[in-house]
């Protein structure tokens, strides 16, 4: 789901939803529902197996299966008012055929035994069907089964088992703080998912997985009504691969900034975070409008991650790179010559990338992907050089690899798993330095925090990041709030133009929840790692407009 | 699985309510099958079929409401979903803004359902792809496209006694095509509700001219231009015009149709006197539902007439506490154009940029409507009423707000789809003088 839907989503009621692109899956149930324990493995394995042979037994050389329960609980609410809370589940099966060495497809929400025998048949059809078209035959990298195998996202609580009221109680104690101190509006919203997925293939994996996600988030407006202006400021929050211990809000994982500003790292305080807010917003209406040109950022990683994952995430996904998301997505700059010299210099020596699929805490973690490969970690970017990107089985051997880097996912049982992004992240720097260390390097310089307005172009050249929160450095001091900001360049450009890191202890990791990609599109989960970092020379716009 | 009638759709829905014990319940019910094939590098990457069917019921005692929804339409599957809703309003908070349901309505006649498309099947849709890539491979391009189509029906009744019905399909399809080497690329996309009227061959071949006319793009200075705008292109900038027509925001002070003083700008001129946008359900080129998901008929509705802002959307909680008439949300948007041809139009331009398609859109303001993206698959400098030659595309900063101030002409409207959120509409193209472009991209 892309931003827009999002804050259409959390101003309107369910009816009015009924119409609008939202990713909320399946059925609306009960609270008492979700906590419903996952079905039996056993009982999985058996109607895995029917699909399996049936697949087989009409002719396809490989077959996988995903038999998922997704799991979905949202709270919307507005001031003092609950707008809506959605308690969802979707149940079914995914089956995924190669047929004729062409893929196939189909899925169904009856699991009864007959019809999961008829849904691998559809899908071995279609496979067939689409073989008329297929040049080149599927090659698909080797993954030895692994057998009967579970894993669950580290818990200390689990979301669904919160009580509804306690969730309630808490985003109107955050809305209440907004409002007393000076919002005028104020959204907030609490997302839990959990996906249970089984995953069996011809390979002989039968894997049990149970995955959780969380993200807590508000916007707070402030309205000046005389001037006709209004402003927003939206969470510092991150999405988490956690559950509902995330919200505790922990002394601990707080980090003092510059100025007063806080950053939260694996433990959020909502409340804390809202109130501050609400003041920022009234901040903003009054903040100086910023004089185009050349600054030296420093970038907070609330903010950084999402310029990673438009300028780095996307740009190294090889399907882009190979031509499969050019009607929609585009394709990619970073292309294989560009990997093959082993000598593009993607940024400056600083910048080393990592992606995994195995960091604690993050969206992208699980112990196996959609397609049965173990989760890892391997550089995309070392020492400033291009040096891989992420593939799925049936891309690998395009980089003359013989294993696959486990980046296949698909959003829901009825979706068909392709190249998503693992967490991709910038690794922190060696030295010790601090944020405060770091601005009082800067003479002319802005220190950015949050997610804001973010445009790229389609082969991840060109784009242009806005923020939530600006404040101009002089003379390696802050002196004030900015606002209009938006920073504009060139993704080689920029990553050439990083010139300082903080150390460990400042990293943090940044969260897409609904990244989406594909036609149809799926929307997947994401997170980003960095220390706050400094970028020298960027290109500053005014985004100021009078209508 | 069969659609259901008319008649099948009413009983069902009478049983489903006939379960009811609150004090007021309102029943949705929506079905459909939907249809793809997606290909790239002229090869089919994915397909798939899938097919819903959905009863949501909403149960409401005073002030409480709880919803929930099934996929299963048996009887005993029925009664507990009603069921659930009942206990989930049971739990929930008293909600203030909580409206009653309607009375039942008079709704317009929209055709919105054509067999063409409704009888689709994996060989026809194969087949209009096949078409596709034999065009492009003429030239030995790499064609990525995606072909989906749609039959369905959305009905809803109350315990008033509305009922609602309607029926309807689309088809879309969109197609890249890039030169081997990377350095030209070409865009189409087609939207309509009747198969019978999508001709890939046609659409494919429009794609390759672009692709192959926008090889060695030259550098132009970023700055303020004179542009023509194919629907395309517009559209995706009109669209935050179309999604920010709530009354409730304007009156909150956070809406770009809210002004200083905390009023609204409901009766002034914000743009060109050239532009009316509007809103009719019985449109044979763009046949929408003539009724909103809460029961509201879908009337003929004029947004900005004029140049004048004429009317906003309201929920129903609103327009009560506001005293007048609850206009829902659109459900489709049309503007008005002129009769040009955009050769015409291109004719007429001594010095401009022809843009065909923008891309990755978002907000950079949402109090001026000010948007960011970029020109893709084609963008074209004219001189002296020829194109001239291709250039690289530009970054904007633009509001249409602006834009529609800025505005020189107005071509034939035709229907588009969005390329940023697939939905369907009638534009024209538009010649626009000043458009911002703020800086340059290398991507083809």
């Amino acid at each position: 789901m892309r931003r827009r839907d999002f804050i259409q989503l959390s101003g309107l009621g369910m009816s009015a939803l009924m119409g609008s692109s939202i990713p909320v899956l399946g059925n609306a149930v009960s609270v008492h529902h979700l906590l419903e324990p996952r079905a039996d493995a056993a009982l999985k394995k058996k109607l895995a197996d029917v699909a399996l042979n049936a697949a087989k037994s009409k002719g396809a050389t490989y077959a996988d299966v995903r038999i998922g329960r997704y799991l979905q609980q949202f709270i919307f609410t507005r001031e003092m008012k609950v707008q809506n809370i959605t308690n969802a589940e979707s149940y079914g099966i995914g089956i995924r055929v190669i047929a004729n060495g062409t893929w196939g497809f189909s899925a169904t929400s009856d699991v009864r035994p007959e019809a999961i025998a008829k849904c691998a048949e559809t899908a071995v059809a279609i496979a067939k069907a689409n073989s008329k078209i297929q040049k080149e035959p599927v090659d698909l990298a080797p993954q030895k089964g692994v057998g009967d195998v579970s894993w669950q996202t580290p818990l200390k609580k689990n979301a669904f088992e919160v009580p509804v009221q306690e969730k309630i109680d808490l985003l109107m104690k955050v809305n209440d703080s907004a409002m007393k101190n000076g919002a005028g509006f104020v959204t907030s919203n609490l997302f839990f998912i959990n996906e249970q997925k089984y995953f069996a293939s011809t390979d002989g994996s039968y894997i049990d997985q149970d995955i959780h996600r969380i993200w807590p988030t508000f916007t707070v407006t402030a309205v000046d009504r005389q001037a006709g202006k209004f402003k927003t400021r939206d969470a510092l929050s991150s999405p988490m691969g956690m559950g509902y211990e995330y919200l505790d809000g922990l002394a601990s994982d707080k980090i003092p900034g510059p100025n007063g500003l806080i950053s939260y790292r694996n433990s959020y305080d909502m409340v804390e975070d809202a109130t501050v807010a609400a003041r920022q917003a009234k901040e903003k209406l009054a903040a100086k409008s910023i004089q185009s040109g050349k600054y030296d950022l420093v970038l907070d990683p609330n903010h950084l991650g999402l310029t990673i994952h438009e300028s780095v995430g996307h740009a190294t996904e090889l399907d882009r790179v190979l031509g499969y998301e050019a009607n929609y997505a585009g394709t990619s700059f970073a292309t294989l010559d560009k990997w093959k010299s082993k000598n593009f210099n993607y940024g400056s020596k600083l910048v080393n990338i990592v992606a995994d699929k195995t960091q604690p805490l993050t969206l992208g973690t699980v112990a196996y992907d959609d397609e049965g490969v173990p989760g890892k970690e391997w550089d995309l970017i070392k020492d400033g050089i291009l040096v891989n990107y992420q593939a799925t089985r049936d891309q690998v051997k395009i980089l003359g690899g013989t294993e696959s880097n486990g980046c296949s996912y698909a959003d829901n049982w009825d979706s068909i798993q392709f190249q998503r992004m693992p967490n991709v992240s910038l690794k922190p720097g060696t030295e010790k330095r601090s944020v405060s260390d770091m601005i009082k390097g800067v003479d002319k310089g802005i220190y950015i925090m949050g997610r804001g307005s973010y445009s790229i172009d389609q082969q991840r050249y060109n784009f242009q990041f806005g923020g939530q929160l600006f404040y101009e450095i002089k003379n390696g001091q802050i002196v004030g709030m900015l606002d209009d900001v938006a920073y504009q360049s060139n993704t080689q450009e920029f990553w050439n133009s990083c010139a300082q890191l903080c150390d460990k202890d400042d990293y943090r990791t940044f969260g897409s929840f609904f990244d989406g990609k594909g036609q149809p599109s799926q929307v997947s989960a994401v997170s980003h790692g960095c220390p706050t970092t400094r970028f020298n020379g960027v290109n500053v716009i005014n985004t100021g407009r009078k209508i | 699985m069969a659609l259901l009638t008319e008649a099948e759709a009413k009983s069902l829905l009478q049983k489903v309510l006939s379960y009811s014990k609150a004090d007021e319940c309102e029943v949705n019910l929506v079905g459909g099958e939907r249809g793809n094939i997606r290909y790239a590098r002229n090869e089919v990457s994915t397909s798939g079929a899938m097919s819903t069917q959905t009863v949501q019921v909403r149960s409401s005692f005073g002030k409480k409401s709880g919803v929930a929804a099934i996929d299963e339409l048996n009887d005993a599957s029925l009664e507990k979903v009603v069921r659930r809703a009942e206990e989930l309003a049971q739990l929930a908070p008293e909600n203030p803004e909580y409206v009653s349901v309607l009375e039942p309505q008079q709704y317009l006649k929209s055709v919105g359902y054509f067999d063409s498309t409704a009888k689709i099947t994996p060989a026809i849709r194969a087949e209009a792809v096949a078409k596709s890539l034999q065009e492009s491979s003429k030239q030995k391009l790499a064609a990525a496209g995606f072909l989906e189509d749609f039959r369905g029906y959305s009905a809803m009744m109350n315990s008033k006694g509305l009922f609602a019905y309607y029926p309807s399909t689309n088809v879309n399809f969109s197609l890249t095509v890039r030169t081997d080497d990377g350095t030209g690329s070409g865009y189409v996309t087609r939207g309509y509700s009747d198969f019978s009227k999508l001709d890939t061959v046609s659409a494919t071949k429009i794609a390759v001219q672009k692709c192959l006319g926008s090889v060695g793009a030259r550098a132009l200075e970023p700055g303020k231009y004179t542009v023509i705008l194919e629907p395309t292109a517009a559209v995706v900038l009109l669209e935050s015009i179309f999604s920010n027509l709530d009354a409730r925001s304007a009156d909150e002070g956070r809406s770009f149709l809210s002004k200083p003083g905390g009023k609204t700008k409901v009766g002034e001129k914000i743009v060109d006197e050239r532009v009316t946008i509007y809103s009719d359900p019985t449109n044979p080129e763009l046949p929408a539902a003539p009724w909103s998901g809460d029961g509201r008929a879908q009337e003929k509705i004029n947004w900005i007439e004029k140049g004048v802002v004429k009317n906003m959307a309201y929920s129903r909680f609103w327009a009560q506490k506001k005293g007048v008439k609850a206009v829902p949300p659109p459900a489709n948007v049309i503007m008005a154009g002129g009769t040009a041809s955009l050769e015409d139009m291109i004719k007429s331009t001594q010095r401009g940029i022809l843009v065909t398609k923008l891309w990755y859109i978002r907000s950079v303001d949402p109090q001026t409507l000010l948007l960011t993206g970029l020109t893709r698959d084609g963008t074209f400098y004219i001189e002296n009423g020829k194109i001239k030659h291709p250039v690289k595309n530009f970054r904007f900063n633009e509001s249409p707000v602006i834009m529609l101030n800025n505005l020189e002409a107005l071509g034939k409207p035709e229907r588009v789809v969005s390329t940023e959120s697939t939905a369907n509409y009638l534009i024209p193209p538009m010649k626009i003088r000043e458009f911002t472009f703020s800086s340059l991209s290398d991507a083809v």
